[in-house]
């Protein structure tokens, strides 16, 4: 192999930017549809939007198979401890797109059944706003998460175990 | 045709039982006493009227009624398309009257529906649990009383932290 073959063939980077590079092309998204945003959201995977673009289209109904978590719909107090559970379920790193009004803050469901905003008991990292969102905007808030976890920097995943 | 026939002949067979009989939107209501309900409806569909469409209640604290709690049937004749409303008054402080799952087995969920929101007991059915609250829920929240954003059970959750404590860009 002489120097040509060399600079054709080898990329010199951080492991940082390869592994955000890897991590952020393909998210494994967790729909957790419980209103008329997860019917929205099936446009969002169809052909028209199709975010196989963007390689989240993998799909998984586990949450132990998925990295990012889409919550889509209103949140009662019945399903709370559910959504709960499925976030604890999913291993690190992870990310949490709030789909829509609902989730987001109750929508119109100012009542005593609804929870008022998932982020008050979960971390959520984007909010699309939208009763429901057009497709577009969900796009738009993968690739938000894109560049979040672009700049993540591997110093923030030490060790935790002493917490 | 069946329902004129057939309110005339409840009337008359169960006089103590029938508080009245109204008409609105061009609909018949049969109002009776709620521990009678299972005789009188028992009759009704004994009569014609085999299909029970709908089961709900209805607080009557601002209303005004003869009783607290209406339990509401609304029975439907598949032969002749007519169709018969009975409401049941309950009393607030004994809020219970008769299951009438015997005559129809849709009615065991519906009942179970008016429990858990109005707290409307009905004897006999075969499993009164909650079915639409978390079964460890207090209260019941369809009555007229009670607070709209209720108890703050929406409130009442463990707040979850990041797993891995992102630190916050120094700059």
């Amino acid at each position: 192999m002489n120097h040509n073959d060399i600079k054709s063939n080898v990329l010199t980077t951080t492991l940082e930017s390869a592994i955000n590079w890897g991590r952020k092309n393909s998210l494994w998204p967790m729909p957790f549809g419980t209103a008329c945003c997860g019917i929205e959201f099936m446009a969002v995977l169809a052909a028209r939007t199709d975010i196989a673009r963007f390689g989240a289209e993998a799909i998984r109904f586990s949450p132990r198979q998925s990295d990012l978590l889409i919550v889509a719909g209103r949140i009662s107090i019945k399903m709370m401890p559910v959504l709960i559970r499925i976030y604890e379920q999913m291993p690190e790193p992870k990310w949490v797109i709030s789909m829509g009004a609902c989730a987001s803050s109750g929508g119109v469901f100012d009542t005593y059944s609804v929870i008022q905003g998932i982020d008050q008991f979960i971390p959520v990292d984007v909010y699309v706003p939208g009763c429901p969102p057009r497709p577009e905007g969900v796009v738009e808030s993968l690739m938000k998460i894109q560049n979040l976890i672009d700049k993540e920097k591997l110093s923030d995943y030490a060790l935790s175990s002493s917490k | 045709m069946l329902l004129e026939q057939t309110l005339a002949q409840i009337k008359e067979k169960f006089p103590d039982p029938v508080l009245e009989t109204t008409e609105f939107a061009g609909e018949q209501i049969l109002h009776v006493k709620g521990q009678d309900i299972l005789i009188v409806l028992a009759t009704l569909k004994a009569n014609g009227f085999n299909f029970l469409a709908d089961l709900t209640a209805i607080d009557n604290l601002t209303l005004g009624g003869y009783e607290r709690f209406a339990v509401s049937y609304h029975l439907l004749c598949h032969k002749t398309a007519e169709r018969l409303t009975v409401k049941a008054y309950v009393p607030e402080e004994k809020p219970s009257l008769p299951s009438v799952e015997s005559l129809w087995k849709t009615a065991d969920w519906q009942e179970r529906e008016v429990f858990d929101l109005f707290g409307i007991i009905f004897e006999g059915h075969p499993n009164l649990i909650r079915i639409m609250n978390p079964d460890d829920y207090e209260g019941h929240p369809l009555k007229k009383d009670y607070p709209r954003l209720g108890r703050k059970e929406r409130g009442d959750f463990p707040v979850i932290d990041r797993g891995i404590q992102k630190q916050k860009p120094s700059k």
